[in-house]
């Protein structure tokens, strides 16, 4: 799994930090996503996918690769 | 029970794309078809008072999916065709290009339609917000004359009169609340919205009721106010709040009040599910029905719906969530913040324009807000979802637990 972020189109409702903090964190300020891990382990891909999914500005995407 | 063979779910925007996509990811293997009234892919609408419409991004960077996306979905998306009629019994839709839909369960999600005001229709220069298409009417408007009305003092309102300042517009915002938000975010919050407007040139009407729209030609030329005021217009928004899309229900025995009426796992009718604006189920942790018109609550709502067709069972309990950008500031606001709560800056200082407030009612955190201090007030979100949620729990007696 690869994660990108799109900085400009996150609106810093911080979803994705709530739903897996260890890949996802967010600016003092403004709130906009900061990526903590762009691969992240098994573990945690359940989460990401479902952070992608429920992001409210279609922020981050995920690439499935094996 | 029986996990659904076909599912259908009706409206193509955020709340059915997430339904969509929690049914494949929760393993829904059957068949899947999303009917949507508007021609194109689905698209956010946040971004249309505000990047759309100032022109900062193409309209297809409002889309939520790439093509390759939606393919993936292996779901049938029938665009450009609005549901008609809805069958309960038979789980059946009708369109108005005449085809007849069926599945063993459908989701309603066919969001709000905006109220207009009486003598809107028919006069050209007068906009609502709704759509892609809206957006960029409006921007294609505002960028051939200079004077803007936005009638309504709520969030699109706001949005809207803030995208157009920055666009150079003369923009004047008329609206019944005494100020900017004040019916979503009190006097104190919302006084402090009014002054950035103010300070950034919008004039302001406030508790000021609009008699009529005045035109000439068949073309807008300004708004009147009940205090006889003639507020001079090229163009004006009509941002007066949304109904909920539910005229096609009509006859079909679901019960509808201001919103299709749900129980708490939001379903309408033994396999009929909402989601969405659309909605309003019954919130376990509130103990009250709930209608939600904000981003976050279509998807989130869309994950528990998803669930409870393949089977589940769980209520849907949020923490409601919305956010809004005007100018430079960002607004984040969870929980239920009301003009009636009391309002107290927990972190920060409004003086320097960064700042947390805490909404209290009966000494309960019932809202928390950050003014560009997204993260401090994400922080926050623990002291109202426990408000939320332990009153989900009847068998706890909060009060000796201190």
């Amino acid at each position: 799994m690869n994660i990108t972020v799109d900085a400009d189109k996150c609106c810093g409702a911080g979803q994705c930090v709530l739903l897996a903090p260890d890949v996802f964190d967010q600016n003092e300020d403004d709130g906009i996503v900061v990526l903590l891990d762009a691969t992240p382990p098994e573990a945690l891909r359940a989460a990401v996918r479902e952070a992608a999914e429920v992001c409210p500005a279609a922020a981050i995407t995920v690439e499935e690769r094996p | 029970m029986t996990v659904p063979a076909d599912v259908l779910v009706v409206g193509a925007s955020a709340g059915g794309l997430a339904v969509a996509e929690a049914l494949r990811r929760q393993g829904h293997r059957g068949g899947l078809t999303v009917l949507g009234a508007e021609p194109h892919p689905p698209y956010d609408r946040p971004p249309l008072s505000k990047q759309v419409l100032r022109g900062a991004w193409e309209r297809e960077r409002a889309h939520l999916r790439s093509a390759e996306q939606l393919g993936a979905l292996e779901a049938e998306f029938i665009l450009g065709d609005a549901a008609v009629r809805l069958d309960v019994a038979a789980r059946e839709v009708l369109t108005a290009s005449g085809r007849t839909l069926r599945a063993d369960a459908v989701v309603l999600a066919t969001g709000v339609t905006p109220c207009r005001l009486p003598g809107q229709d028919g006069l050209a220069g007068v906009h609502v917000l709704r759509t892609l298409d809206d957006a960029l009417a409006l921007r294609e408007h505002l960028l051939a004359g200079p004077r803007l009305v936005v009638v309504g003092e709520g969030v699109l309102g706001a949005e809207v009169a803030a995208s157009a300042r920055g666009m150079g517009l003369d923009v004047t915002l008329a609206g019944l609340g005494p100020a900017v938000l004040a019916d979503q975010l009190g006097d104190r919050i919302g006084g402090a919205l009014t002054r950035l407007h103010a300070e950034r040139g919008v004039g302001l009407r406030l508790g000021a009721a609009v008699r009529e729209l005045t035109g000439s030609g068949g073309r807008v030329t300004g708004v009147r106010l009940a205090t006889g005021e003639l507020l001079p217009a090229d163009a004006v928004v009509v941002a007066v709040g949304a109904r909920p899309a539910t005229g096609w229900l009509a006859g079909s025995g679901l019960r509808v009040d201001d919103g299709v009426v749900c129980d708490a796992r939001c379903r309408a009718a033994p396999g009929v599910y909402a989601v969405g604006d659309v909605a309003s189920w019954h919130h376990e942790g509130l103990g009250r029905r709930l209608r939600l018109e904000n981003r976050t609550n279509a998807v989130e709502q869309a994950q528990v719906v998803a669930a409870g067709i393949l089977g589940g069972d769980r209520p849907y309990v949020p923490v409601p969530y919305f956010w809004t950008d005007q100018y430079d500031v960002k607004i984040q606001a969870y929980g239920l913040p009301s003009a009636a709560a009391e309002v107290e800056v927990a972190e920060g200082d409004p003086e320097d324009g960064r700042f947390v407030a805490l909404y209290r009612e009966g000494g309960a955190v019932t809202g928390v807000l950050g003014w560009n201090m997204a993260k401090a007030a994400r922080l926050r979100r623990p002291l109202v979802a426990g408000t939320m949620t332990l009153a989900a729990a009847p068998a706890v007696n909060v009060s000796t637990r201190a």
